[in-house]
């Protein structure tokens, strides 16, 4: 058997090292595909409640025509959306990002209450990656769906 | 290609190309940024604070092509053994921490009016960051091997081995729920529109010279002390 050039013994060896820390690395990263989550969505809050009054992170959709404001004039109750039909009501008190409408991504940081609603000390605004000058704002429907799929990412 | 790997052709090619590539990076950046700063019309929801696009996206970006340049190189010094590429790696860690850095800054700034908050855990926000301690880690490791004259193999296989977190950086807003969104730019595709692509593709380029001439300076820096080092020895061999 011929035997390889020191310099390509090298090159095997290296792959073969390289093959390996890759697949090391995607079964660590498929591995924390739940952990490393930054939210849980309505749908996984559902199926997995947490216990009542434990921080938990929740994130999806602001209904489109849920937004109310409370005659408190700060206290502001809407529905948060996922993938699928499941819809969490969610309250909050404060001020709210600028970028938090009805029909973009949210994500609300507090603690589910006995009742079923969600309780958030802070709201974050998630925005799409859709980079639009004002004048050309018209979204399409279509556009507005990828949207919510897109923000919902990371559930199978 | 081989042929540049000689210590005195590349020092000759780049002696002229430093230059060109830093003024024609500093003039195209220049450009892009007043383009993007004065000239593009707000975005549809962030309004002016969109501008940040601008710098933001070429240094995220050119903070991984660093690792990446210093991932190949390496490559190449292990298999190969060639100097050049162990110097090409040193030279590449700098300029690509600087990026990082300029990445997290002014990513936290933006985030602050879009999202509501200066920094979250995140997979996207804290793969970056691994990203910028990976840098602190291999530039310390290098200067280390470097004065005590150990072998540049162990940097060398460290910058390797970092090369794992690319991918994830990559993959963090697709795999992972996060408040990052998910990418603009995927293969032939963007979700940018023209008035914004245009200006951020020049400062990327701009900003990519500027890379290249920095990572081209410091590679003569380097050859220019190991030269210097090698002639000190000799000269001390003579002197016995």
């Amino acid at each position: 058997m011929r035997t390889l050039k020191p310099k390509h013994q090298r090159l095997v060896l290296v792959v073969v090292a390289l093959i390996a820390l890759l697949a090391a690395g995607l079964l660590a990263a498929y591995a924390l595909r739940s952990q490393a989550s930054y939210f849980y969505l309505p749908e996984q809050l559902l199926a997995d409640p947490p216990e009542i009054g434990q921080p938990v992170r929740l994130g999806g959709m602001v209904e489109e025509g849920s937004l109310a404001t409370d005659s408190d004039g700060v206290t502001m109750r809407f529905m948060v959306t996922g993938r699928e039909n499941s819809r969490i009501p969610v309250r909050f008190s404060g001020i709210a990002p600028d970028l938090f409408v009805e029909g973009s991504g949210v994500v609300a940081e507090g603690r589910l209450a006995s009742n079923g609603v969600f309780v958030a000390d802070n709201l974050l605004a998630k925005h799409d990656e859709n980079y639009v000058p004002r004048e050309l704002q018209d979204m399409e429907q279509h556009q507005a769906a990828e949207m919510a799929e897109e923000t919902t990412v990371g559930l199978e | 290609m081989h042929g540049f790997a000689n210590p005195k052709r590349f020092l000759g090619l780049a002696r002229w190309l430093t230059p060109l590539l830093l003024l024609s990076g500093v003039s195209l950046s220049a450009g892009a940024l007043f383009w993007g700063l004065t000239q593009v019309p707000p975005d549809r929801l962030m309004g002016e604070t969109v501008r940040i696009l601008f710098i933001h996206v070429p240094s995220a970006w050119l903070g991984m092509g660093g690792w990446t340049a210093i991932a190949v190189s390496s490559l190449v010094f292990l298999v190969w053994r060639h100097p050049l590429a162990a110097i090409a790696a040193r030279a590449a860690a700098v300029p690509g921490l600087v990026f990082t850095a300029i990445c997290l800054i002014t990513g936290s700034i933006w985030g602050r009016p879009t999202w509501g908050t200066w920094w979250v855990w995140d997979g996207r926000l804290t793969s970056m960051l691994v990203l910028a301690f990976l840098y602190f880690a291999y530039i310390a490791l290098a200067q280390t091997a470097k004065r005590e004259a150990v072998s540049q193999r162990i940097p060398a296989i460290f910058g390797l081995l970092g090369a794992i977190n690319i991918p994830i950086i990559n993959r963090s807003v697709v795999w992972w729920n996060s408040l990052h969104q998910p990418p603009s730019i995927t293969m032939g595709n963007s979700a940018i529109d023209t008035e914004f692509l245009v200006p951020l593709l020049v400062a990327v380029l701009g900003f990519s010279f500027i890379f290249g001439g920095v990572m081209l300076a410091r590679m003569r820096t380097l050859l220019a002390i190991l030269q210097a080092d090698a002639r000190l020895r000799r000269r001390a061999m003579e002197a016995v």
